[in-house]
């Protein structure tokens, strides 16, 4: 569909559209560029202001790869979770009418609005020892709050909505009825969800575990509050960051904030990638495609 | 309004949904609420209600719905423009609007700093012409337009992906203008996603923290927002004051949240 | 999908537990210092020296963690159940908040180690550009109009409440007590601050960094430090000829130790602070040594300044956090942003 879009957009044109598209295009470039690119070229900028060298060293520090390693497996635990609950979300919401579903998908959007302190300060409320279950939990010797438990949990809050906020409108806008002529041939739950909802949804799916993804691994203000910034112990890479900042480091503290923004652009690659290598074996992989 | 539908899953589903919902949002949010009314009511009001709480709401609501609109703006375009243009660089530009996401929010504020303070590439000939923006209600919203950015982009990208070109060809065949097709024909189309972005990026604006103390200048009536407020509360050891704050913020967002995903339900239900 | 979402969901709590399980287990070698923000250099050397030490007295090895933020903020921490094996904070107030709230350490505790537990001393110095263009030289300077002071938020930062006092108590001085005086000085002072940060090493980068202002009211070993690390030929220290004692204490938090058993560990780890090494270590990193031995020896890096305590002009933190601090306190009435 993607291909055939253009072919037309391309054909419709006229001279006036030609101006359009292009005054359209740049408005769209130049805004990304001031506000996007300009504090990234900022970030790299600074965390090469001393040369590679040290951008290697400030990256290959024992205490960074330990926040890496953290941040890493922090994400291997929230986003699958969120993945899982966003597919399961997306479908009650968009596929069945009840009562008190804008309710639902408001407290979904919810996490969205609370500010990053609050949600760190909701969880300390909850299993701080001076909170409501932390003092129980504590006499059982598990750990919540100022271990990986509390980043993990403070990482699943804040990045909860994504990839239900990805679904919803894309379902909505799909409709159900292939889904439903699925189910009048005979097909099951898990079938119908496989064969039909997925192909149509899988790149806004996709879209939405980068983003939780990406999200996850910058969370700062939460888990700020319940990490304890233990050094190389419970210091994720955006605390890290912070860390060295403060220690007057600046050109370390960019050098390991550009780690994060490599690894989302990573992540983007791979994603097109993915979408060029299904389209090269001759599937159907524009279907639902947004890229 | 109980419609019979035939496919599967409605329990499992929901049943997951809700009991996810329960744990990770609900749960705390109730044990904060519980939290804040420990200092009496009147507390709760006195804390919540203050000259300064008032000052930093009004700040924190003005230049969150600035962004907001400036990114409803340039957002709508810079998703059309990915979503239906081809030229170069479209995949670059594509994987840099997930920046603000990536960014940890510190960095941003940060690097955002770094640009618009008096010394910065933008901030020495913005100086020059007499225009202040780091430590400036400026300032905060450029750090808010920063990171509401992907929202309104990323729901907007898919629908517009979803539209069928051919039914704007028809309209344009038809004898319609470009402006005609985008209003009677794209827009009723993308409006609820549209909706959803603004109040995402709204919503998210007024929670944030990071990147806005870098930026900010945290001065008293003047350039504190209510989430630096809530810290400032904590600092001292106020947690029923901070608490209150804090439950104020959440239940003017999530009244927000409400209309909002009313208000689209009840147009997809129009248009259905 | 419900069986493969549900082992799924299965798999990773598990994993979460054994994870955090795991942290529980390993502990006795051990230990956890939380501390504020500008003592991460000093601590880390001092942790290399005294697991060496330790090393040799008991043959044990010893891992100590540390973990640094604003001082309020890590007490608050602790409070919440941080398990700090000692805490060495910039104020008496916060390990009193410790201590009042939950009771982690006792009271008392300021009483158990030498000079009322601060093993090192700092004062609140100037920061100014190079070659002092404004001619900042002592307090009354800095409520001259056209100067502009940078100095974080007290309600955030720890630092920021010592300078505050320090600005207040020399004020006093030099006006003799006159009250109605200092309160107008003070306010001339706060008006000529353009920024709040909210916290003292996010006031130094806006100094150092992004060249705001004439003058950083900083921590001594804070001013020094930047010093060092960065811009030596931008700014330049000028020492006041009054200023503030600054204390920062350091207490074994005895919850956590006797749960641990990491008493004797942690009590020998505090008490080497006091010893001559460590009394050396401190001095390096531009404290003030309490040892006269050690002291004399960096006489020419730390000058001489008239220094009051906050005992003495205050009458301790919990008088003057409330008259100076909380909502409706001093700072609330004089801070009046320029427009």
């Amino acid at each position: 569909m993607g291909n055939s879009s253009m072919r037309r957009t391309r054909m419709r044109s006229g001279p006036a559209g030609r101006i359009v598209r292009i005054a359209l295009t740049a408005t769209a470039l130049l805004f990304l560029f001031g506000f996007v690119v300009l504090p990234l070229v900022a970030v790299f900028a600074q965390a090469l202001s001393r040369g590679v060298q040290a951008w290697g060293a400030a990256v290959t520090d024992p205490a960074a790869l330990a926040a890496v390693r953290l941040t890493l497996l922090t994400c291997a635990l929230a986003v699958p979770l969120n993945c899982i609950f966003g597919i399961a979300a997306a479908w009650a919401v968009t596929r069945f009418e009840f009562r008190g579903k804008n309710l639902l998908v408001s407290v979904i959007d919810l996490p969205f609005a609370i500010s990053p302190v609050v949600v760190g300060m909701m969880l300390i409320s909850l299993y701080g020892l001076h909170g409501l279950v932390g003092p129980a939990m504590e006499a059982r010797g598990l750990r919540v709050i100022f271990a990986l438990p509390g980043v993990v949990l403070a990482t699943v809050f804040v990045t909860m909505p994504f990839v239900a906020r990805e679904l919803i409108p894309l379902m909505e806008a799909c409709g159900h009825e292939e889904e439903e002529c699925a189910r009048l041939l005979g097909a099951g739950g898990w079938q119908i969800f496989r064969r039909v909802t997925l192909p149509s949804i899988k790149w806004a799916l996709l879209y939405g575990v980068i983003l939780a993804n990406a999200r996850a691994m910058g969370e700062f203000g939460a888990v700020s509050v319940v990490s304890g910034h233990i050094r190389g112990v419970t210091n994720t890479v955006p605390l890290h960051v912070e860390v060295l900042y403060d220690e007057f480091n600046f050109q370390a503290a960019f050098s390991v904030a550009s780690i994060l923004a490599l690894l989302a652009v990573g992540t983007l690659a791979a994603k097109s990638f993915v979408s060029w290598y299904s389209r090269q074996r001759g599937g159907n992989p524009e279907d639902g495609e947004i890229a | 309004m109980r419609k019979r539908s035939v496919l599967p899953g409605f329990g499992l589903t929901l049943g997951i949904t809700v009991c996810y919902v329960s744990l990770v949002v609900l749960l705390p949010v109730s044990a904060m609420v519980a939290r804040s009314t420990s200092g009496g009511l009147s507390g709760f009001w006195a804390a919540a209600l203050s000259p300064r709480a008032l000052a930093s709401y009004r700040l924190t609501l003005t230049a969150s719905l600035v962004a907001a609109s400036v990114n409803a703006v340039f957002g709508l375009i810079v998703a059309w423009v990915l979503a239906r243009y081809r030229f170069p660089l479209r995949r670059v530009a594509d994987a840099l609007v997930d920046l603000p996401f990536a960014l940890p929010t510190a960095v941003a504020g940060i690097a955002l700093t770094t640009l618009y303070a008096p010394t910065g590439w933008i901030g020495k000939p913005l100086a020059a012409i007499g225009i202040k923006v780091a430590y400036t209600p400026i300032g905060i919203t450029v750090a808010l337009t920063f990171i509401g950015l992907p929202f309104v982009v990323r729901t907007l990208q898919p629908v517009i992906g979803a539209l069928d070109a051919d039914v704007e060809e028809a309209a344009a065949s038809l004898g319609a203008r470009p402006w005609q097709t985008f209003l009677r024909v794209v827009a009723p189309a993308i409006i609820p996603a549209w909706l959803t972005g603004f109040t995402l990026a709204f919503a998210r604006a007024l929670g944030e923290y990071g990147s806005v103390v870098f930026i900010a200048g945290n001065m008293p009536m003047r350039t504190e927002i209510a989430p630096l407020l809530v810290m400032t509360r904590l600092e001292q050891y106020d947690y029923s004051g901070a608490t209150a704050i804090a439950v104020l913020m959440l239940g003017a967002s999530f009244v927000m949240l409400l209309a909002v995903n009313g208000l689209q339900s009840w147009s997809a239900r129009r248009s259905a | 999908m419900s069986t493969r979402s549900l082992a799924s969901l299965a798999l990773l709590s598990v994993f979460a537990l054994a994870s955090c399980r795991q942290e529980v287990a390993q502990r006795n070698d051990t230990l956890l210092n939380v501390s504020y923000d500008p003592t991460r250099e000093l601590y880390q050397e001092v942790n290399a020296a005294f697991a060496k030490s330790w090393q040799q007295s008991t043959g044990k090895s010893l891992v100590i963690h540390q973990s640094h933020g604003g001082s309020g903020k890590q007490a608050r921490a602790v409070i919440d159940g941080l398990e700090a094996d000692v805490v060495t904070l910039a104020l008496a107030f916060d390990i009193d908040a410790i201590a009042s709230h939950g009771g982690k350490v006792a009271p008392g505790w300021q009483a158990r180690l030498p000079n009322k537990s601060t093993p090192y001393t700092s004062t609140i110095v100037f920061l100014v550009r190079k070659g002092n263009p404004k001619a900042i030289k002592d307090w009354t300077d800095l409520a001259a109009p056209d100067v502009s002071v940078i100095t974080p938020n007290p309600k955030t930062s720890g630092g920021a409440r010592w300078n505050y006092l320090a600005a207040w108590g020399c004020a006093s001085r030099t006006f003799g007590g006159d009250e109605s005086k200092t309160r107008s000085y003070m306010a001339s002072l706060l008006a000529n601050v353009p920024v709040l940060d909210s916290g003292a090493r996010g006031a130094t980068a806006t100094f150092v960094q992004r060249r705001i202002g004439d003058v950083l009211l900083a921590w001594e070993n804070e001013a020094l430090l930047a010093m060092e690390q960065m811009a030596t030929d931008q700014v330049e220290v000028v020492v006041p000829a009054c200023s503030i004692l600054a204390e920062p204490p350091v207490a074994v938090v005895d919850q956590v130790v006797d749960a641990r058993g990491t008493r004797a560990v942690a009590e020998a780890y505090l008490q080497f602070l006091f010893t001559e090494e460590g009394q050396e270590i401190a001095a390096r990193h531009h404290y003030r040594p309490r040892s006269q031995a050690v002291a004399s020896r960096y006489a020419a890096k730390f000058k001489k300044v008239e220094l009051f305590t906050i005992d003495e002009r205050f009458g301790g933190w919990e008088v003057a956090h409330r008259e100076h601090f909380q909502d409706r306190g001093s700072f609330d009435r004089l801070y009046k942003p320029r427009p």
